[in-house]
């Protein structure tokens, strides 16, 4: 098992160095970094003043190392915009969005799992329709209407729950549950599937032969093998929803890393876009790498992979 | 029913719903089976062997329904019997082989647990008995240095050895009927051998009966006390393993002995025998002599009740009273 780890770790820093060069690199790409921070009524000279000012007349790796030494260090330069670090200003956004997309990602898990499970024992049954009514439900409702429709529900008409702001845990709820449901439908589906595969499987039949009670059939036997591919959806998703809960910190307030990166992008805020990538980009490599180390633990094929 | 005799079935059917009708899977079949002796179940894909066995174990699916007079297995009504006293007894009392051994055992788990497992859930034993058994029957089962087997997975052995493993699994609480449902069928040739013989030896070792099903008569004819051939869901001929060999009396018996190469008998370069067409369809109802479709003795007849022929024990289903061996023996 360990040195299946340590390869998988290798090839994740690989992975991240690469993703850590073209991100840097795609910056330049999409446009003159010293123009579009001067303005549209610069002059050409101011325009070349603001190069020199910031560096951007070096070359792009001596740039790019420089960048690169000091995120390392924690050190992703000053915010264009708020004059602020930028390492202070994405750590308090930061929590928002990974509390908000741990819940995210329990929530969906706690209900797609057992509902998954549920309707692959009876396939076509009434709790069968239901989850998929649920996951159809979910794959349509676009999450900002969602999010919306529970406002007026929870706030304005029974005044149970905050609609803004990121104060308390009851803050949490609606955001957690919008967030989530949007990763449920897929969770659930794959859940289902797997679970009718491999309650076919010989492997199966053996357990009851064997005289294994139907708890211990389901759970122990077949749900280990039937998740594993559910495993790697839910790091794919929960690196999605880190990134991309822009819609839900909108709706609900929350001024989160999502939110703050749709504003940096707005204003032309390069340090702080390049250091969001960079950040989103290690949850996804990180959770993909959890997810390959849980999913050998699971099956033992795997680890020779 | 006789003092030792360990298993008794009468009549027992089964139904399958299929599209708008019913496909008759089983129709009426007998057997009984004391302690220590080997049936045979033979019969082509799809003639009912598995699903019987099944049935047995109480392992059939929801959607099939199984009917009988009589289904005992030592005192137990196995037609009344609760869910939880057929998984007291399956694994236990009953265990069962199957034939893919590639696909049988659960990938995610040792064979240590594997093994362990059927002991746990029936016997009162800590974990440490557990593993000394299964070092016990993994070298019973003729698997070396079995000690350090505990600890690979499934995807480590070759398929010879995780038949063994099966067995071995099936063996482990002593059970007093074994069901290997094709045992061999997916094993290389020389392997086939070697789990048939440790098969044959477990059983008289431990007294243990033993269901082989199975479609190869070479095995049966090395193996069995007693021959149940089967033909699409019914019994056509039933008896003691020597005289059916040697005077096989049903038109579908002969007709599977000449599909296999007899060493001496079969001359070199000779066409071995086939039976022509296919099994038929079993859904709707089902009247007469299901082989009379590719049997070449077929008459009006055939379409009415069969009798069945024969002294007890070597009994047979047909409408001609000698089984049509003396019209075969004109023809030839």
């Amino acid at each position: 098992m360990l040195p299946f780890i340590l390869k998988r770790l290798g090839l994740a820093l690989l992975v991240a160095f690469t993703v850590s060069f073209i991100s840097f690199s795609l910056l330049f790409l999409s446009g003159d970094p010293a123009a579009a921070l001067a303005g549209e009524t610069a002059s050409g000279e101011d325009i070349e003043a603001i190069r020199t000012l910031y560096g951007f007349d070096r070359p792009m790796m001596v740039q790019y190392g420089e960048w690169l030494f000091s995120a390392v260090r924690g050190d992703f330069g000053e915010s264009y915009y708020f004059k602020l670090p930028v390492a202070s200003l994405i750590t308090d956004r930061l929590q928002v969005t990974m509390l908000l997309g741990l819940c995210g990602i329990t929530f969906a898990l706690l209900t797609a799992v057992p509902l998954g499970v549920a309707a692959a024992i009876r396939p076509n049954s009434m709790i069968d329709r239901l989850a998929l009514f649920l996951s159809v439900a979910g794959q349509a409702l676009p999450s900002f209407w969602f999010g919306l429709i529970l406002i007026v529900l929870f706030s304005i008409k029974f005044q149970i729950l905050p609609p803004s702001g990121a104060e308390s845990w009851r803050h949490f709820v609606m955001p957690t549950i919008v967030l989530g449901y949007y990763a449920m439908p897929a969770i659930m589906r794959l859940t289902r599937a797997g679970m009718l595969d491999v309650l076919n499987s010989d492997y199966i039949r053996t357990a009851r032969a064997k005289g294994a009670g139907e708890g211990r059939v389901l759970f122990k036997h077949a749900l280990r093998n039937a998740i594993i591919p559910v495993v790697s959806l839910a790091a794919v998703q929960m690196g999605f929803m880190l990134g991309g809960s822009i819609v839900v910190e909108s709706v609900f307030a929350l001024h989160g890393a999502g939110y703050l990166a749709w504003e940096s992008i707005a204003r032309n805020d390069l340090p702080t876009v390049q250091a969001l990538i960079l950040i989103f980009s290690m949850f996804y490599i990180t959770f993909t790498f959890l997810a390959d180390v849980l999913n050998a633990w699971l099956d033992p094929r795997m680890r020779s992979a | 029913m006789t003092e030792d005799t360990l298993l008794e079935v009468r009549n027992l059917t089964l139904d399958i719903p299929a599209g708008g009708g019913t496909l008759h899977a089983v129709r009426g079949i007998d057997f009984d089976l004391k302690r220590g002796e080997t049936l045979s179940i033979v019969g082509e894909s799809g003639s009912g062997k598995s699903l019987t066995s099944l049935a047995l174990m109480g392992l059939l699916g929801n959607s099939i329904k199984r009917s009988a007079d009589v289904m005992r297995f030592d005192d137990i009504d196995l037609l009344t019997a609760s869910r939880k006293t057929m998984r007291s007894l399956r694994g236990n009392r009953m265990a069962m082989i199957f034939q893919e051994p590639m696909t049988s055992l659960n990938p995610a788990y040792t064979i240590g647990d594997q093994l362990m497992e059927a002991l746990l859930l029936h016997r009162r034993v800590g974990r440490a008995k557990a593993r000394e058994r299964a070092v016990e029957l993994l070298e019973k089962v003729g698997i070396t240095s079995a000690g350090s087997r505990l600890g690979q997975y499934p995807h480590q052995l070759s398929g010879g050895l995780r038949q063994r493993v099966m067995i071995a699994m099936a063996l482990m609480c002593e059970p007093d009927l074994l069901i290997a449902d094709e045992p061999t069928t997916a094993l290389d040739v020389t392997i086939q051998a070697q789990i048939l013989r440790l098969l044959v030896e477990l059983t008289r070792e431990m007294n243990m009966a033993m269901i082989l099903i199975t479609h190869d008569l070479g095995v049966v004819a090395r193996v069995a006390d007693k021959v149940a051939v089967m033909y699409a869901g019914e019994l056509v001929e039933t008896g003691p393993a020597r005289p059916v060999f040697a005077r096989p009396s049903h038109p579908y018996t002969r007709g599977l002995l000449r599909c296999i190469p007899q060493p001496g008998k079969t001359a070199r370069g000779a066409d071995l025998g086939t039976i022509p067409g296919i099994v038929p369809s079993l859904i709707g109802d089902v009247t007469g002599c299901a082989f009379r479709t590719r049997c070449a003795h077929a008459q009006p007849t055939c379409r009415k009740q069969i009798p069945v022929r024969g002294e007890v024990p070597h009994q047979f289903r047909c409408v001609h009273a000698d089984g049509a061996i003396s019209a075969e023996r004109e023809t030839a």
